[in-house]
């Protein structure tokens, strides 16, 4: 049996004009050993969750420096639902003040990463997300 | 999240989206319940059209595939539109792993349309796993009922001969400018071409690369056929003489048309859509449909039987065993060839 891949979208929601830090992460991610779908900039919600269920993936990590953190967020979170997808992780990652972070937590996002986290961060957390998700599972 | 009492071929069958890409992800994985499932799924396979597309990186297959997927949905007035699924596969790192697959960002133009469906596969490069799993997923898909199933592949070394197993139409995909003339096609790619594509038509030096293929495939592919015996030769006379040819007569034999497409604006991609349905028509009027079908399942059914043996006869090896025989031939004291000998029958020569 081949060993199971962690596979991840990576997305750029809403109107965004470069992706440098989206693509520093898929990066990271593959070289973490993950399998990374990487869609581009200027997504719809609608787009990403169809996306993540086609592409059947573990997580969702959602780059973000609009500022529309709090209208594109709780969008993706309910179409992934709306798909039967709630075990979907999703991470988010750009520019979101702190004040926002407890409502998206709360709100069902999985983590929220500023500027210059460490990618090794993001990594252990999508590891351990997945893996607890998938425990659940059995 | 599925919920584990759900049939998943039963709602692959009803055109369940979450069951189709969990299936696949099974496949991928190569678990029981995948196999299983294809099991299942397997006399409901066999209807849709493969379509291959490769060529070497950059040429612009994902655009391509992204407009033929397009017209494929959006067809002249009075065509059925067809039901696309796509397969695209990128590399593996093979250090990490990892891959970024990043196909969807040239098919975009497709989102939102519930007749299509895409799935990004890494090739995973174990031996034979990319094809053995491709071809599963390509199944899952035309057990699910899609038309036409474009597969992409990596566009490097092997998996251009591997394509052409796999799909009934393999299409191979050039651009002008890409070293001098067309470094990218070797004999055997274009061997593989049932429809040669230059995209990028719009770029300076097209004339160039057509004039190269249309010259190498005079040298290389449709007339090859005429010559195997002198009676053959004979028989060409007469056919020439012959306006209809009877029955019994060698079939038609396909010549590869080169088409000019720029497919990031879609110019070109009605008359490749054509050809394409051509192909499709020469295939079943000729009997190729069948032959084709056939040695697919000979290879997928040698390549499974290749991976079990491998499998098994590695469980069955003591631990240390390869090390150990690896060792030895590292310090030059046995050859690969009696290192093999040793792995396999257990003998010490």
């Amino acid at each position: 049996m081949v060993e199971r891949k962690i596979r991840v979208i990576v997305a750029k929601p809403g109107l965004d004009g470069h992706d440098r830090g989206a693509k520093v992460v898929a990066r990271a991610l593959r070289d973490a050993g993950m399998e990374v779908i990487y869609t581009g900039l200027r997504q719809t919600p609608e787009m990403i969750a169809e996306a993540a269920l086609q592409e059947d993936v573990d997580a969702v990590g959602l780059s973000i420096l609009s500022g529309a953190h709090m209208a594109l967020v709780p969008r993706v979170l309910e179409l992934l639902r709306a798909n039967g997808q709630q075990h979907v992780k999703v991470f988010i990652g750009g520019i979101i003040p702190d004040e926002d972070i407890p409502r998206l937590l709360e709100s069902g996002v999985a983590g929220v990463y500023g500027p210059g986290t460490p990618t090794d961060t993001i990594i252990r957390d999508i590891r351990l997300s997945v893996s607890a998700s998938n425990a659940d599972a059995q | 999240m599925i919920s584990s009492e759900l049939d998943i071929p039963q709602a692959v069958l009803g055109g369940n989206r979450l069951a189709l890409a969990r299936l696949i992800t099974q496949i991928e994985n190569g678990t029981p319940e995948g196999y299983d499932a294809l099991r299942r799924l397997f006399s409901h396979t066999g209807k849709a059209h493969l379509v291959g597309i490769t060529g070497a990186p950059g040429t612009g297959k994902s655009s391509l595939v992204n407009q033929l997927a397009h017209f494929y949905r959006n067809p002249t007035p009075g065509m059925t539109p067809a039901r696309v699924g796509i397969v695209a596969v990128d590399p593996s790192s093979p250090f990490s792993g990892g891959a970024i697959l990043g196909d969807r960002v040239r098919m975009r133009d497709l989102a939102g349309d519930p007749g299509v469906f895409i799935r990004s596969m890494a090739s995973r490069g174990s031996l034979g796993g990319l094809a053995a799993a491709t071809s599963g997923v390509v199944q899952a898909l035309d057990a699910a009922g899609f038309d036409v199933i474009l597969i992409e592949t990596v566009g490097a070394g092997q998996a251009e001969v591997e394509i052409a197993r796999l799909a009934h139409t393999t299409l191979v995909v050039e651009a002008p400018g890409l070293g001098d003339d067309i470094q990218a096609i070797k004999a055997g790619i274009l061997e593989i071409a049932d429809i040669l594509v230059i995209n990028k038509a719009d770029r300076p030096g097209v004339e160039n690369t057509e004039r190269a293929l249309r010259n190498m495939l005079q040298l290389a592919h449709p007339l090859r056929r005429d010559f195997l015996s002198p009676a053959d030769a004979v028989h060409h006379t007469d056919l020439v003489h012959k306006a209809i040819p009877s029955p019994g007569d060698e079939p038609n034999i396909w010549s590869p048309p080169v088409l000019r497409t720029v497919a990031t604006e879609g110019i070109g991609i009605q008359e490749l859509h054509s050809s394409i349905q051509n192909h499709r028509k020469h295939l079943s009027e000729s009997g190729e449909w069948q032959r084709r079908e056939q040695s697919r399942m000979e290879t997928e059914l040698s390549m499974i039987v290749q991976e079990r043996l491998m499998r098994r006869w590695r469980d069955g090896l003591p631990a240390g065993r390869y090390q150990s025989v690896l060792e030895a031939v590292y310090m030059r004291q046995i050859s690969p060839w009696q290192a093999a000998d040793r792995l396999i029958t257990g003998d010490e020569p």
